[in-house]
């Protein structure tokens, strides 16, 4: 399967008569191939709202005689959004595959920066620029990010020299272009945060100022809750966990990221750092109970079996 | 993906049916559940008798009690089911669509859980 479709066949399903979440989950199924389960994953919604949304498009692109077809050159900048977020997810899903025993599907990535090769030459547009440098930064450390046993690896653990030296350069030339156009959106920042962490030697040697300050530009560009979460990780590194551990707490107190495993995992790492053992148990089963996603089951379970044995 | 799709409708409309309309729509689910069954979609399809002839089992505090039908306070009836595969919810909803019983009534479409990590063979009972 994979994204036999082109950028064309992508803008179809971007059409601007479909809401925007019903435009991603078009591409992802008509365009990607994914089944309505998986995109619900992606989502972290259920998979009947997103067949709900499926049906009523389609409903609506009949109804509506909206023709499959490349919208014209004066069209494509307004519908760019969309297209964007909808290979920027495609990505996703491969990197990071919500379900399964495999962590990555290597083709869907593969599939999304082909096509943000070919956006990029269709519409050199700063974000375009800026989505394809950051799937390139991210693929860069495939190699390095799960264990030959399918294990995951964290960042801070992961073999650096297996990182794609190739795919680094050429991203970090693409977040230059980017950068340059003084027209930064939040893919062009999020790359240069992949890059940062790209072009440091350890962990330790990370320009962590510098990712917490383009954290903060990120979550100007887009206030959401999981940007608010990967600065709180940022700002544990810089300052310590504690740090950061009093940021997450306040995002799980106002209950956005409550069903995010990643949010209690990040919680539960902290108050292990902090040697705050029960806590750091009870969210690390908190996120257990959130993903079905083998290899982050496996991490996580480790995780738990290194704790210290219970106490009292 | 398994579905089961449940055909709910009130048995009361289907007893004024004349048996001639009853054949058609015999016929036409039987044609259907054909065509499904050489695309690969049906697994199983069973028509089931009304709620009349139906019995209810409980076994509480290790006592086993029996009653009479489910008596159940919803106008709609199950009639039937139908076990198909499709490869996500969106294909059980469009398969769904077509069968004759979603005019009568409706179908209610549950994706059937996949046991994670389990071996044993899926039909253990």
């Amino acid at each position: 399967m994979g994204c036999a479709g082109e950028p064309g066949s992508t803008f179809t399903c971007c059409h601007p008569a479909l809401s925007p979440e019903a435009q991603v989950a078009m591409t992802l199924r008509e365009v990607c191939g994914l089944a309505t389960e998986e995109i619900a994953r992606a989502f972290l919604t259920t998979p009947p709202t997103v067949a709900q949304r499926i049906v009523r498009a389609k409903k609506k692109i009949r109804d509506a005689r909206i023709p499959y077809e490349v919208p014209s050159e004066k069209e494509l900048p307004d519908r760019l959004d969309a297209v964007l977020r909808v290979v920027y997810l495609v990505f996703n899903e491969g990197y990071s595959a919500s379900s399964g025993g495999s962590l990555t599907r290597h083709d869907l990535s593969g599939e999304a920066i082909r096509l943000g090769r070919l956006l990029i030459e269709l519409l050199p547009e700063p974000e375009a620029i800026g989505l394809l440098a950051l799937m390139l930064l991210h693929d860069s450390r495939r190699a390095a990010r799960t264990s030959p046993t399918g294990d995951l690896i964290l960042l801070e653990d992961q073999d650096r020299s297996l990182w794609n030296r190739g795919q680094i350069t050429e991203g970090v030339s693409l977040v230059e272009r980017a950068l340059s156009s003084r027209r930064v959106g939040p893919y062009s920042v999020q790359a240069a945060i992949a890059a940062v962490h790209a072009q440091a030697a350890s962990p330790t040697a990370t320009d962590w100022t510098r990712v917490v300050g383009l954290y903060d530009l990120l979550f100007q560009a887009d206030p959401s809750p999981v940007v608010e979460l990967n600065r709180a990780v940022a700002v544990a590194m810089r300052d310590g966990p504690l740090a950061g551990l009093t940021l997450i707490d306040a995002i799980l107190v106002r209950g956005d990221l409550g069903n995010y495993h990643l949010a209690h995992a990040a919680h539960a790492d902290l108050c292990r750092r902090l040697g705050r053992t029960a806590e750091a148990r009870a969210s690390y089963e908190r996120a257990l109970g959130l993903t079905q996603q083998e290899p982050e089951r496996r991490f996580l379970n480790r995780r738990l079996g290194e704790l210290p044995g219970k106490t009292g | 993906m398994k579905y089961l799709l449940f055909c709910c409708h009130e048995e009361k409309s289907l007893d004024t049916m004349s048996k001639s309309e009853c054949d058609a729509l015999m016929d036409e689910t039987s044609a259907y559940c054909e065509a499904l069954r050489k695309s690969g979609h049906l697994i199983a399809a069973e028509p089931l008798e009304p709620v009349q002839m139906a019995m209810t089992v409980r076994v509480r505090n290790g006592k086993v009690s029996v009653t009479d039908g489910p008596f159940a306070e919803t106008k709609e009836q199950i009639g039937g089911f139908f076990l198909i595969s499709a490869r996500d919810l969106n294909e059980a909803i469009q398969v769904a669509s077509k069968f004759p019983s979603a005019r009568l009534g409706s179908l209610e479409v549950r994706p059937v859980t996949e046991l994670r990590g389990s071996s044993r063979p899926a039909a253990t009972f």
